[in-house]
């Protein structure tokens, strides 16, 4: 029993020691990408983004709520631009309602879409699957995939 | 000294947000067809946190609260302290008021899961202190050779409180000023906190077998354990199925395509060996708590498939940002959790009743929950499959006609959804009543 006990211990350190070294890994190798620090008017655009629960409805990276279309790309977009983007945040369409944000606070939402846009694609519809099932994204503005 | 009182508490809580989760579900649901119900009063940003929080709610409350039943009254461990508990329970209960008031108000976290203003996870972190406190002076002290599920409830409760700091993580400039470190680590902590839940429900589950079998064994075997720790290193790298689309690095989707495939066999596994030694007699002792477990069975199995396709980066490239990542959350958190936790619910019922007996509207309203999440799962699925056609295969068609074309798929959506709620309204309504009979 004694036994028992102690591999059941020696296991779980074991774990939590792995554990400890992948966190650390990961707080500070997270991203395959060369990040750069997000200005502090898209800072407040992503504050604004999460004050006003707008993952409700909409994703990055298709992550969040499905009501509302994907908006990784939307800096992106030619046919959506600034102009369009500030309208329908201020004018709400279909299930979004109407917002009452001043010209700066849209500048800010502006600036963080421009931020997450330029970390990379979704979909990423140039993506190559591999025969073992692994999927090869393409990475914005490298010539890399991973 | 005994924790009855507050385990029930805790219960009756659980079973009070899962009516609020579920009543919010499907009248938000409604503006998938209808766009502009409620869309000037309580929008769909604002409701979707209630619901979402309240199904988290019912998931650990009733976690919480069969735990301390089964530690105190069911193994007869004295509590380390009753005081403990009862500050525990309240602390719960104020911030699960102040949650919801804060929603209200439109003091929202926006984070997926952390809805609220991050304050407030200031308490819940302390009352998960207490309990793990109450928990570890009580077990530690009277038990020496663990069966599973005290392992379970432990390391359950430790990566619950380690994960809900995480998930604040964005707090700290470094985090938040890297946009894809965010994201990465914010899905990383949701990933792992649903991780630590399915420990102590899945912990609960392995201690309802053992008990209605009859056979403490079952939790000391080696292969019990063994799966444990499986399932203890996917809490802890098994999350990034969730970003294999984000540009992170490699190796971490590579950690989780390997390990991830595991998880939904360790428990089918489990109950799949316990369903076919249990002998006739003993089913039909505990005839509701059985039967969910039954159910939770089927719904591993099913799970167990779409988890198993969902984790294969080729086939999570068609289904991520669709409606049948959905479709897998409502099966886990439906088929799997609150059926576990229903089986847990209706255990104790037949010790605080003994004399209880399932009315013929309780077992009907089990089988209409269950052929009601079957074509509620199945709608999510279609739909998923539509809408993932469009995401990587549209020629300029806009996301509003795209969803005006999932019309049909929405209202197969909200009738089946109508039906879970009717079948999960009924078994609610029934527990409460025998609860709280029961208290009396």
């Amino acid at each position: 029993m004694k036994n028992n006990i102690l591999y059941n211990k020696l296991i779980i350190g074991g774990l939590v020691l792995l554990f400890v070294i992948y966190n650390f890994v990961v707080y500070n190798n997270a991203a395959f990408i060369q990040e750069h620090k997000l200005s502090d008017a898209a800072i407040q655009g992503q504050q604004l983004w999460q004050d006003n629960n707008c993952t409700a409805c909409h994703q990055f990276y298709g992550l969040g709520g499905y009501l509302g279309p994907d908006l990784t790309n939307i800096a992106s977009d030619s046919i959506k631009t600034d102009a369009y983007v500030k309208a329908m945040i201020n004018l709400g369409k279909n299930a979004m309602p109407k917002y009452n944000f001043s010209e700066k606070e849209l500048q800010e939402f502006l600036a963080f879409f421009k931020a997450v846009d330029q970390t990379g694609y979704f979909p990423n519809k140039a993506a190559t699957t591999e025969k073992t099932g692994w999927v090869k994204l393409k990475i914005k503005n490298t010539t890399d995939d991973q | 000294m005994t924790s009855n009182k507050y385990a029930s508490h805790f219960l009756v809580l659980a079973l009070l947000s899962l009516f609020v989760s579920i009543s919010i579900g499907v009248l938000i649901s409604f503006q998938y067809i209808y766009p502009d119900f409620l869309k000037h009063s309580f929008h769909f940003a604002k409701l979707r946190p209630v619901h979402v929080i309240s199904s988290v709610s019912w998931v650990v409350l009733a976690a919480i609260g069969s735990i301390y039943y089964y530690v105190n009254e069911q193994e007869q461990l004295p509590l380390y302290s009753k005081r403990l508990a009862g500050v525990h329970f309240y602390i719960f209960f104020l911030t699960g008021i102040a949650i919801y008031f804060s929603i209200l108000i439109g003091k929202i976290g926006g984070r997926e899961f952390f809805v609220f203003a991050p304050v407030l996870m200031i308490p819940i972190l302390i009352g998960w202190l207490l309990f793990g406190v109450n928990y570890f002076k009580t077990v530690l002290k009277n038990i020496k050779n663990w069966p599973v599920y005290y392992w379970m409830w432990g390391t359950g409760t430790v990566f619950m409180i380690f994960h809900l700091m995480e998930a604040h993580f964005w707090l700290i400039p470094s985090f938040r000023e890297n946009y894809i470190r965010d994201l990465v680590v914010q899905w990383k902590s949701v990933g792992s906190f649903v991780g630590s839940w399915n420990q102590l429900v899945y912990g609960i589950s392995i201690y309802l077998m053992t008990k209605i079998k009859g056979d403490a064994r079952f939790a000391r075997g080696k292969l019990v354990f063994f799966f444990y720790f499986l399932g203890l290193a996917n809490l802890m790298f098994g999350w990034a199925h969730h970003t294999y689309i984000i540009p992170s690095q490699p190796w971490v989707r590579i950690v989780a395509y390997s390990i991830s495939m595991t998880e939904w066999i360790i428990l089918f596994k489990i109950i799949y060996g316990f369903l076919l030694n249990l002998p006739q007699k003993e089913r039909q002792l505990n005839t509701m708590a059985y039967r969910f477990l039954v159910a939770a069975d089927v719904w591993v199995f099913l799970n167990l498939i779409i988890a198993l396709l969902l984790s294969i980066p080729a086939i999570n490239y068609h289904t991520h940002g669709t409606h049948i990542t959905v479709m897998h959350t409502m099966g886990t958190m439906i088929g799997i959790n609150t059926m576990i936790l229903m089986a847990s619910v209706w255990f104790i019922i037949s010790k605080l009743n003994p004399d209880c007996y399932p009315t013929k509207w309780t077992v009907f309203s089990y089988k209409f929950l269950n052929v009601s999440l079957f074509f509620f799962l199945l709608s999510l699925g279609i739909a998923g499959i539509h809408r993932g056609k469009w995401m990587l295969e549209n020629d300029g068609v806009s996301f509003t006609q795209m969803q005006m074309d999932l019309h049909p798929d929405y209202v197969f959506m909200i009738v089946t959804g109508i039906g879970v709620f009717l079948g999960l309204l009924v078994i609610i309504l029934a527990a409460l009543r025998e609860i709280l009979m029961g208290k009396q």
